[in-house]
């Protein structure tokens, strides 16, 4: 069964079209890999998943689990299952990691009408799966990303993501800003996460990611819809040839 | 005389004329400083916009009249006085109680006293003559500013508060200014702190009243801070809604010394606090906080001069206004350096956060510098909550209106952090937490 599904999206920011009628199927527990030129319509489509705001959606329909997702706030998208791990993570200063990650987790348990953790036991998950993803504990203590380069932001991504046990994980962009070093720590991280519950659309530019977090299924995404679809060894012809034939593909 | 030449007096103007007239001699001692203070209000009027100090606090337009003075307090204002001041009780300070600007020692904790401590009360100090009060009174911070030369035209009574050098006190002493709310009335409250050198204390004044009352506040407090003593002071302004409240502090601080101010304001209708801080001594590090929450039609003005005469002083000003419904916010700062003043390192900020459309916040910093040889600087910033960063927790499960909470509880920390009494700084990020409850 499906557990995304994206028809014919549309979608204006700016005023500016950017996603042109995209259709695409994730399967539960599938890895699906979006790749991409630059300006294709990537983050467009990672962001208007999430719900931000400003992205107009002007035709088409999102479900998740059969579930209209485009009429939930970002909220409660993210209470049903839906995770976006940012291209830039965000500095929240003020707010420590550990209030914003226990917030966070308690909110969506609320809404699905589940208890609260007890503190003992979210301290120890934390712990853990920080642990797991060489987070240190006084990282925890910091404000949200506050003080984080760039990998211990991206790191940070997936503890939030482990924390909240997500059904749809949209990673954007996650290699970018990666050394070799961090890009194995936050594969890993990922692929413990991968189940036949949870399907994630990893969205990159390069291959290389793909070598860490092996995908089931390559979409090309050019000028806002999917112009090809294959299996892994799509992710290398690309890399081989570049992107210039689908955008020839488009403009002609 | 001017008094040609200045605009028709307010009707506030004309009742504070007859209430000096109705009072005279009635007041607890100080005749001459009270009489010269009334002539400098005669002379200026209540203060308008087109003083540069008050230009977005126009007081002659904001006190639309003037109460009678506060009759002391009856047994039932007493009675109500009872719980005055228990938001503050995680703090365990010794509470010192007044009633309506009455100083009461039943209700007020002043059994056991730690060695080198005295308080006392304002009007028994005046109406005996003691030096060691009228010597000092005014001219702690010199100021002719008219709403510190009401207070002294009117005083009634407030506490005396002297810590004998080399004294350490245990508890924070708590002054809880209670208004009990019976009739419209007005309070002219002023203290005196004298803290002896290397001497530690900290003072928590807390003011509170009725919220359906409607009453005017003229608080004002001298602290002598001697060499090498540590003072915290810490000011929580929760008066009821229907308030006027204007307050002057004028600090002194001595050499090597610490100096902690902050201010934590949610309520009165009107609130104007001023701070006059005169750094005199070398060496001395002090850090002047405050945190102010408003909404409705609230107008909150915190206006700070801190004056360098002594050089190698540290000073850090940070102030954080939350700003909702239709509500104003003033924060007027200056810090000025004067020309013996090398090696002072002083910074300012002051940042507003709106959360509606028709809150405004007004920022005027101000710099005066006449050494060559000092790092000074101020950063205002006045804006909206940020839609990425709110976007951020959101997508993370958090509801817009816990997200906002988050943020501004964020916002206000960075002010409140700056407290170093663990207990006081939980008890106000409560505050906080309890004032977000209230946002609709």
């Amino acid at each position: 069964m499906a557990l995304l599904e994206i028809k014919n999206l549309h979608v204006k920011v700016d005023g500016k079209q950017i996603l042109n009628g995209l259709n695409l199927t994730v399967e539960k527990g599938q890895v699906a890999a979006i790749m991409g030129p630059n300006g294709s319509g990537k983050s467009t489509l990672a962001h208007v998943l999430a719900g931000k705001s400003d992205y107009e959606v002007t035709e088409g329909t999102v479900l998740l689990n059969g579930e209209d997702l485009l009429a939930l706030s970002p909220d409660e998208r993210a209470a049903k299952g839906m995770f976006l791990a940012f291209q830039y993570p965000i500095e929240i200063p003020g707010v420590a990691t550990m209030t914003f990650l226990r917030t966070a987790l308690n909110a969506q348990r609320k809404k699905r009408g589940e208890e609260e953790l007890s503190p003992p036991e979210f301290n120890r998950r934390v712990f853990d799966m920080a642990k797991k993803l060489e987070i240190d504990r006084d990282m925890l203590r910091r404000g949200v990303n506050v003080g984080f380069s760039g990998g211990e932001k991206k790191r940070n991504e997936i503890l939030q993501m482990a924390l909240l046990e997500p059904k749809l994980c949209v990673l954007d962009e996650t290699d970018s800003g990666l050394d070799i070093d961090a890009l194995k720590v936050v594969s890993d991280g990922v692929n413990r996460l991968r189940s036949p519950e949870r399907s994630f659309v990893v969205i990159t530019h390069y291959q290389r990611l793909l070598d860490y977090i092996v995908p089931d299924v390559v979409h090309v995404l050019s000028r806002g819809r999917i112009v090809r679809t294959g299996g892994k060894e799509l992710a290398l012809e690309l890399e081989a040839q570049g992107y210039a034939q689908y955008q020839d593909e488009m403009a002609s | 005389m001017n008094a040609e030449i200045r605009p028709i007096r307010t009707a506030a103007e004309t009742a504070l004329s007859v209430a000096n007239a109705t009072a005279k001699g009635k007041l607890p001692g100080a005749a001459a400083a009270r009489e010269s203070a009334f002539k400098r209000f005669e002379t200026a009027g209540l203060p308008h916009r087109r003083v540069e100090e008050w230009k977005y606090t126009d007081l002659r337009a904001l006190m639309r009249d003037a109460k009678p003075l506060a009759p002391p307090p009856d047994a039932a204002a007493k009675a109500r006085a009872k719980n005055a001041g228990a938001a503050l009780a995680a703090v365990e300070g010794r509470r010192i109680v007044l009633v309506d600007g009455t100083f009461v020692p039943e209700l007020s904790e002043l059994a056991g006293l730690e060695a080198g401590l005295t308080i006392r009360s304002m009007a028994q100090a005046l109406a005996s003559g003691d030096a060691a009060v009228t010597g000092r009174l005014g001219r702690v911070v010199p100021t002719d500013d008219v709403a510190v030369a009401l207070n002294t035209a009117f005083m009634g009574d407030g506490v005396v508060i002297e810590v004998a050098a080399g004294a350490a006190l245990t508890r924070p002493l708590h002054l809880v200014f209670f208004n009990a709310g019976g009739s419209p009335a007005a309070v002219f409250t002023r203290s005196l702190a004298v803290i002896g050198k290397g001497a530690r204390a900290m003072l928590i004044e807390s003011h509170e009243g009725a919220a359906g009352s409607d009453y005017q506040v003229n608080t004002a407090l001298e602290i002598a801070v001697a060499d090498e003593a540590h003072v915290d002071h810490i000011k929580i302004t929760g008066e009821g809604a229907g308030s006027l409240h204007v307050s002057s502090l004028m600090a002194a601080i001595g050499a090597q010394a610490r100096f902690n101010e902050f201010l934590f304001t949610t309520s009165a209708a009107v609130v104007r606090n001023q701070l006059f801080v005169h750094f005199k001594g070398e060496g001395t590090v002090a850090g002047i906080r405050g945190a102010t929450m408003l909404n409705g039609k609230q107008h909150v003005d915190t206006t700070l001069v801190a004056d360098h005469t002594a050089g190698a002083c540290i000073s850090r000003e940070v102030f954080k206004t939350v700003l909702d419904g239709e509500s104003r916010g003033v924060f007027h700062g200056k810090i000025i350096v004067q020309q013996g003043a090398q090696k002072t390192d002083a910074k300012m900020s002051a940042h507003a956060l709106l959360l509606s459309e028709e809150a405004e916040a007004d920022s005027k910093p101000e710099l005066e510098i006449f050494a060559d040889d000092v790092q000074c600087g101020h950063g205002a910033t006045t804006g909206a909550l940020d839609e990425d960063l709110l976007f951020y927790l959101k997508a993370r499960g958090i509801p817009a209106k816990e997200a906002e909470a988050l943020m501004i509880q964020a916002f206000v920390g960075e002010a409140v952090d700056g407290i170093e009494h663990a207990g006081l700084r939980d008890t106000l990020i409560e505050h906080v937490a309890a004032w977000l409850k209230t946002r609709s």
